[in-house]
């Protein structure tokens, strides 16, 4: 029987949660590197045993622990992230210019056929890859060179590049998300890059249809559809059918469009789900009562997913990369929240239970479909 | 021998229990107790200080006979009696948060 690895990334910790496929019973272990915030962690599609963490503290700085046995013991890998050549600045908060100064990984994404190349989104914002297991990171500059990156901005969490989404239909194509920059797209595995903002509206910036300067939360693919983006925006959820050229708005009914994940179902490529928040200086969720929205139609008709979920005095926050998906049929849903909860649903939405309640607040979820 | 005290975090880190004890080529100053030191546990490369710089991490703080060496330059000599192994050198997290 197939069996579900949930990792969970919080800020005194990493944690595993296991089930076999009936995903009933579930069995916690953790913390991993206690006292440490563990940003995210994520395991090789190519050696499911094989997984990546991002480890960090404000006193001693950024570790990336990699494993090879599933999670049962790790090793300290290479932590020395050093952007090519002489970085410049971007825009501070007052909008002064600041150097480019490296703070941590946000977001590990492995490759998905080599299981020693992983992708590393930083903050300041960059994109970093390593060919060795995470032994040695090289930035790919093109990214952060190529030309709009003096006029970025960082969001409220510091400027971090979050989001890497491989295309599995083209190898060289990679997209990345930056708060508070925008969408970009490279095609050609990430040698140069351009912008790919058309569409988006933010009313909070300058001119709100600019080509960068965009507060991009989260973006999402289904494996099958490659050109079909869905995005959760600081307002707004998106939507792009040709692979970020254009993007249009889908927020439809819900009853906030300000949310951080946004995620699809692994087998119904219309089918998305999002986590309104009420504002962005209210970061809970409206009326106290934490739902998730579903849409079958890839936006715009949603549906609320409360069984299960507290509906009352309810003020948790589920953070841009606390939210994933398993492979198992029905699709399970999985997310965590700021007050340490991690739901799990195994009907695609329908019903919610806590696989555990009391975990540190919870930053990161990633679930691996084991055999 | 140089005696050196780590905090719990980076003790965990290096897989070590109590004082580390190490050996400085030359002059001990924090520059030379730290390579050393990185030297023997590689995966302590850039808690402490910063791997492009060099510089002390700024929330990372250093002791020694009852006084902060924090702000000295790397150079400088260290007490005589951490170069002699009667007090040890603490590496410690500065008090921070709640």
């Amino acid at each position: 029987m197939s069996g579900i690895r949930v990792l969970v990334g919080t800020r005194k910790g990493a944690f595993t949660l296991t089930a076999d496929g009936r995903r009933r019973s579930w069995r916690v272990e953790g913390p991993h590197f206690a006292g440490w915030e563990i940003f995210h962690l994520k395991g090789s599609p190519a050696r499911p045993d094989r997984i990546y963490a991002s480890q960090s503290t404000g006193w001693f700085g950024q570790l990336i622990q990699r494993s090879d046995d599933g999670g049962r013991s790790w090793e300290p890998v290479g932590n020395e992230f050093r952007y090519a050549g002489v970085p410049g600045t971007h825009q501070w908060y007052d909008g002064t210019p600041h150097p480019w100064e490296f703070a941590r990984v946000w977001h590990l994404e492995p490759s998905l056929h080599d299981p020693d190349t992983v992708y590393a989104g930083v903050e300041d914002a960059a994109l970093f890859r390593s060919s060795d297991g995470g032994k040695t990171w090289q930035e790919l500059s093109g990214l952060r060179e190529h030309g709009s990156g003096p006029s970025w901005q960082p969001g409220a969490g510091g400027m971090c590049l979050h989001t890497i989404l491989l295309d599995p239909a083209d190898p060289r194509r990679i997209f990345t998300a930056i708060s508070s920059a925008g969408a970009f797209r490279s095609d050609d595995a990430g040698e140069t890059w351009r912008p790919i903002n058309r569409g988006l509206v933010s009313p909070q910036i300058p001119d709100p249809t600019a080509e960068v300067g965009h507060c991009v939360h989260r973006i999402a693919m289904h494996p099958s559809r490659p050109n079909v983006l869905f995005m959760q925006k600081h307002w707004d959820v998106m939507r792009s059918d040709d692979a970020g050229e254009s993007w249009r708005e889908v927020s439809g009914g819900l009853p906030s469009d300000f949310g951080f994940p946004i995620e699809v179902h692994a087998h119904e490529p219309d089918t998305i789900y999002v986590v309104p928040i009420k504002s962005d200086s209210e970061h809970y969720p409206p009326d106290g009562r934490l739902r998730v929205y579903r849409s079958r139609s890839g936006g715009n008709e949603w549906e609320p997913l409360a069984k299960g979920l507290p509906q009352e005095h309810c003020y948790v926050n589920v953070l841009r990369d606390a939210m994933a998906v398993d492979a198992l049929d029905p699709c399970g849903v999985y997310f965590g929240t700021t007050g340490g909860q991690v739901y799990a649903s195994c009907d695609a939405g329908d019903r919610w239970d806590a696989i555990v309640r009391d975990l540190p607040p919870v930053l990161s979820v990633e679930v691996q479909t084991l055999p | 021998m140089i005696r050196v005290v780590l905090p719990p975090h980076l003790r965990t880190l290096a897989g070590v229990s109590g004082e580390v004890e190490l050996e400085v080529e030359g002059a001990v100053t924090q520059r030379s107790l730290l390579g050393a030191l990185e030297g023997r546990y590689p995966m302590l490369r850039g808690t402490i200080r910063d791997h492009a710089t060099g510089r002390r991490r700024p929330f990372v703080r250093f002791f020694a006979c009852q006084q902060d060496l924090s702000h000295e330059a790397p150079d400088a000599p260290l007490p005589e009696a951490v170069a002699r192994g009667s007090e040890p050198f603490v590496v410690l997290g500065a008090l921070a948060g709640g």
